[in-house]
């Protein structure tokens, strides 16, 4: 990993980071392996440059972006939380900039209602994407309303503690939406399509019952099979001590983004 | 092994509670001393459930081992069962104690409302009475009920796998694998004194073709 140079932005959560041995050890990333400790044991071989993203769809300007030209933009370090939906969390470090600076470049068509994201898929080099089982089906995409999409929260991160993404956390670059659950945030991105349809997303295709489109972190409504009332903050507490906090609704980012979804029935767009 | 002398029989059965303690005490003390990565309490709960079906299935397997391999193993039957009823028990109070701090209302909202957590609990209940007539008093006291009450475990051993199965995201190898072997397990039942009618009436045949 390379060092990065970034402006510390104001979004940053006033709270314990979570070890850099934790956030880059202990990751869910399926093309690497089902196992947490899979994607930092398994990615080795992965290549996360050269790079390109293609930005198309309901856009004045399609264009595909080398990385170089992605990593020159303005970069912010962002102290998020981070709250997986299976009710772990981290406050993690991410260097990166505003999805909104990026979509600004292709000029979204005004029926542009939605932005969908994919990532890459390279058997050769993706263990969790070859062999007798696989785990998901690939492409993984994911998808986002564009207002949450445009939101100043929304990032793209290429770096995380000062320093280019590890592959096991997303390299070369990768989506962070703090207030949603993890899976949400969908990593080593190639596509990004803006469109008038709701686009359809890995875990939402998996398993519809457990899993929605919306995936905002809510301590109100559970996943069918655990409670999402409270979480282990990683890396805090140890083997005896109490690392179980509440859970915040959005994650504790309500105040920024509420307001997206005023209205809205969050129990039945989980 | 398969030609023990009789008199290592006890120490062997001994051997096997110490070592099948092993990976329990080895696990604790990696989370102990800050070994484990990242949810080390997870990582425990989950390696004492996992033995805790190992034990079962390992347990379930005795029968089937004596009857196709002609090994008799049945004297460490007793010693396995009662290592998965300790590691189901070290697994529930894992998830009580350091999972949840004794919180009981969720406890309770977790066993009432997630059906895998229904399921390994009642599994868990259903072995505590296997525990306790695991000797031989209840054995004599219980005659032919004593039978009936331990035939309980196929039903404890496909809701372990199933509790499993249920308890992760993706059904991977590894769940699959525990599903097929109790399937298979649960299945020799049936298919078990067919096979060793067949097997009596082809040991007494005839060996005309023994020189």
């Amino acid at each position: 990993a390379e060092a990065l140079k970034a402006a510390k932005s104001t979004y940053a959560v006033d709270e314990a980071l979570t070890p850099e041995k934790d956030v880059t050890s202990y990751n869910n990333f399926y093309e690497f392996g089902m196992g947490k400790g899979d994607p930092i044991a398994n990615s080795e071989k992965f290549r996360p440059t050269p790079w390109t993203v293609k930005v198309d769809g309901l856009v004045g300007k399609p264009k595909e972006f080398g990385l170089e030209e992605l990593m020159a933009l303005p970069l912010e370090e962002r102290v998020y939380r981070m709250r997986c939906v299976e009710a772990w969390s981290m406050v993690i470090p991410w260097v990166g900039f505003p999805l909104a600076s990026l979509l600004d470049k292709v000029e979204p068509l005004g029926d542009a209602k939605y932005v969908a994201f994919e990532t890459i898929v390279r058997p050769e080099e993706m263990p969790g994407q070859s062999g007798y089982f696989q785990s998901l089906s690939w492409p993984y995409v994911e998808g986002l309303r564009l207002d949450e999409a445009r939101h100043p929260l929304t990032i793209l991160s290429v770096g995380v503690y000062g320093k280019t993404l590890p592959n096991q956390n997303g390299a070369p670059i990768r989506l962070v939406v703090p207030w949603k659950y993890g899976f949400k945030g969908i990593k080593s991105i190639v596509r990004i399509t803006l469109t008038d349809r709701q686009p359809p997303s890995t875990w939402n295709l998996t398993a519809p019952g457990e899993y929605g489109f919306y995936a905002n972190v809510n301590p109100e409504v559970d996943h069918p099979r655990w409670s999402q009332a409270s979480e282990n903050r990683i890396g805090e507490g140890g083997f005896f001590g109490a690392n179980r906090r509440p859970t915040l609704p959005f994650n504790g980012y309500a105040e920024d983004v509420a307001g997206l979804y005023s209205g809205m029935d969050l129990r039945a767009n989980y | 092994m398969l030609t023990l002398p009789r008199k290592y029989h006890a120490a062997s059965i001994w051997l096997l509670y110490a070592v099948g303690l092993v990976p329990a005490a080895w696990g604790f003390w990696l989370g102990a001393t800050g070994r484990l990565p990242g949810n080390p309490v997870k990582e425990f709960e989950h390696l004492l459930g996992l033995w805790a079906l190992r034990f079962l299935v390992a347990t379930l397997a005795i029968t089937p081992i004596r009857d196709l391999l002609g090994i008799n193993w049945i004297r460490y039957r007793r010693a396995l069962g009662l290592l998965a009823f300790w590691y189901v028990l070290m697994h529930f109070l894992t998830y009580m104690l350091l999972d949840q701090y004794l919180n009981f209302p969720a406890i309770l909202a977790d066993i009432a409302k997630r059906p895998f957590i229904t399921i390994g609990m009642a599994a868990f209940v259903l072995l505590i009475p296997l525990a306790l007539t695991s000797n031989a008093w209840s054995i004599r006291r219980l005659g032919p009920r004593w039978v009936k009450l331990h035939r309980l475990v196929y039903v404890i051993a496909a809701a372990g796998a199933l509790h499993f199965a249920m308890s992760v995201k993706v059904v991977g190898p590894e769940p699959w694998t525990y599903i097929g072997l109790v399937i298979l397990l649960l299945l020799w039942r049936p298919i078990r004194p067919r096979f060793n009618r067949w097997k009596r009436r082809d040991d007494g045949r005839p060996q005309f073709n023994r020189a």
